[in-house]
């Protein structure tokens, strides 16, 4: 099957929730086959989060193809949690923004595929680096405010880890979002539970993590269902309707970290390593080929 | 012949307040963020002139470089204010990823840098921060001398694409700089020609080494004071050309002699051309509560230490 990026869905928003599917079991793939090539990367956390990049690249953001820095009269994206570099750099190419032949260079050298994300080498589809944890939501709220000043109407998505909610700036920034009716962003916060030295209780427990948003300020929607794409879909949906009334919009999506493949699921293991040659072979007879491998 | 002329004293921060009000009435791009500190950044008119534009971010640094990478998506010019040491050290890594790596057009504007901060004492003097910035990838670092120099550096920012850390101060000090001199980021401004010996200052001090060079010159002692304002880029071929002829140099900053001005000619001279160098500059020390004046003379920082200086190297030579 010859590989391919969507190029004939652009600007496409698909609603088939079966083909939605197809996509997310091909950038399981993607994912699998990236780290695995360099024996490094976060499978678990980009894995817990197919299913959240999938409906939003293909489903709810309103974007455009070819990629435009300024993102003028489009919906943008930041991710936070940049270590899951695998599963955004796997959407970009299948949404058409580069060819997905170029996963096959995801950290090596001279690769515009960095191990984490980076506007540094030009990547179509970023707009910031990440990696350091706890920066994306107060440069996604400067974007938002742009598009304020900008009257321009679209929406800023953020992507951020719960355990990435340890650091400090996030406090900062979900006060002021709050403080100021930044009311055109929708964040989202991927609630695994794990972190790479274990639970995210057992780390630093954060208590209630949804009373916290709200008594900053934030309309908070809960998802139980984060690795279901009709859920996934609804919830952003709900989110969407939302907008405009002078709170920022934050929605707790509980995944599983690893989704997908058996053996990297119920553990943190599998955060910040590869899976060996058996493992992948495992792993990729779980994730049938859809679109075609890279 | 002099190139500059005593226009009475006025703060380098009023510079920057002027030139930021300039900016909001001429380009519609700027943007300005403070981290509660509207007063001492004197960011007031751009805030009554255009309420829209400005930020007030509360007392959150890292938040501020944040937002402020953000808003250039869409076009914005952000500049940020607070004092040096909350814009750079604080925040050195939300700069580091989400300004310089990400090549964001973000100009950190920074008050009350170095010791002339004054009562206020060591955990606000910041005398680390030129090193910081300047050890960036592609940040531009400009540090200020005067009223006038501090207002032309701030239009002219405007109008370069890319991060820039732009350094200045709390006190009255003289304002001595001439629009004839003009200014352009990288570009070494030459004060005061002569034969003896290189002075190369940067911010507060170009005026210490001005009044040095008059006092020398009644001594016999013919003293070159170039004023270098971006300490990065360097204007390499200034610095060059006068040590060519000098034969000596002293640098003078308000800021550690590790990291600051004196290290990035140092490190010219000794690749390029091997000349004595002294510098003037604190020695790996944080200040402490006093006057301006009387922290620079307690710091080694004023006239007197550059004239010092002076004698020991051409001794050298």
């Amino acid at each position: 099957m010859p590989a391919q990026g969507l190029l004939l869905t652009e600007n496409l928003i698909m609603s088939d929730i079966s083909a939605l599917e197809n996509i997310s079991t091909q950038v399981r793939r993607d994912i699998l086959r990236m780290v695995h090539k360099v024996n490094s990367g976060h499978p678990g956390g980009s894995l817990g989060c197919v299913e959240y990049f999938v409906s939003l690249f293909f489903n709810t953001m309103d974007i455009k193809v070819p990629f435009d820095m300024n993102g003028e009269n489009e919906d943008l994206f930041f991710l936070s949690n940049g270590h899951i570099s695998p599963v955004f750099y796997s959407v970009l190419a299948r949404k058409g923004y580069f060819p997905v032949e170029e996963l096959n260079t995801f950290r090596l050298i001279d690769s515009r595929l960095q191990g984490h994300p980076t506007t540094h080498e030009g990547l179509p589809g970023i707009r910031v680096a990440s990696g350091s944890l706890g920066q994306g939501l107060s440069v996604a709220i400067g974007a938002a405010q742009s598009k304020k000043l900008n009257n321009d109407p679209k929406t800023v998505f953020v992507l951020m880890g719960d355990g990435e909610l340890q650091e400090g700036q996030n406090w900062e920034a979900l006060m002021y979002a709050a403080a100021k009716g930044v009311d055109n962003i929708i964040a989202t916060v991927d609630l695994n539970g794990k972190q790479i030295d274990g639970t995210t209780d057992d780390v630093l427990h954060m208590g209630d993590v949804a009373e916290k948003f709200k008594a900053f300020g934030w309309d908070v929607l809960t998802l139980k269902e984060g690795n279901n794409v009709e859920k996934i879909i609804a919830t952003l949906a709900t989110a969407k309707s939302k907008l405009g009334r002078q709170k920022p919009i934050v929605i707790l999506m509980e995944t599983e970290m690893g989704n997908g493949v058996d053996f990297m699921m119920h553990t943190h293991a599998w955060h910040g390593k590869a899976p060996n040659d058996e493992q992948l072979e495992n792993a990729l007879a779980q994730n049938i080929e859809t679109l075609g491998d890279y | 012949m002099k190139q500059y002329i005593n226009q009475g004293s006025n703060d380098t921060r009023s510079g920057f307040g002027d030139g930021l009000t300039e900016l909001g009435r001429t380009n519609p791009n700027v943007v300005a963020l403070c981290a509660d500190l509207i007063g001492s950044l004197k960011m007031q008119d751009f805030i009554d002139e255009n309420p829209e534009r400005f930020f007030q971010i509360g007392i959150a640094e890292a938040n501020m470089m944040g937002i402020a990478a953000g808003l250039t998506i869409g076009g914005k010019i952000p500049f940020t204010g607070t004092f040096a040491n909350f814009s750079t050290g604080r925040v050195y890594d939300q700069i580091r990823q989400s300004i310089a790596y990400s090549g964001k057009n973000v100009k950190i504007c920074a008050s009350h840098a170095g010791i002339t901060l004054g009562e206020d004492g060591a955990t606000h003097q910041i005398l680390e921060d030129i090193g910081m910035m300047k050890m960036l990838p592609g940040m531009t670092v400009i540090n200020t001398c005067d009223y006038n120099q501090t207002k032309a550096a701030t239009l002219a920012i405007a109008d370069f694409e890319g991060p820039v850390y732009l350094r200045f101060g709390r006190p009255k000090v003289a304002n001595f700089t001439t629009p004839e001199l003009g200014f352009e980021i990288g570009k070494g401004i030459l004060l005061n020609p002569g034969n003896d010996v290189t002075i190369v200052a940067t911010g507060h001090l170009v005026w210490e080494a001005l009044q040095a060079a008059e006092e020398l010159e009644a001594n016999g002692i013919s003293a070159e004071v170039i004023n270098i304002h971006t300490i990065k880029p360097l204007d390499e071929e200034i610095i060059l050309n006068s040590v060519k002829k000098t034969g000596c140099l002293v640098s003078a900053e308000e800021h550690n002699y590790l990291g600051g001005l004196g290290e990035t000619i140092s490190g010219l001279l000794g690749l390029k051309l091997p000349t004595p160098m002294e510098m003037v500059a604190t020695q790996d020390t944080f200040g402490e509560s006093g006057t301006p004046a009387q922290l620079m003379t307690k710091y080694g920082l004023d006239k007197s230490a550059i004239i010092q200086k002076v004698h020991q190297v051409i001794k050298r030579k």
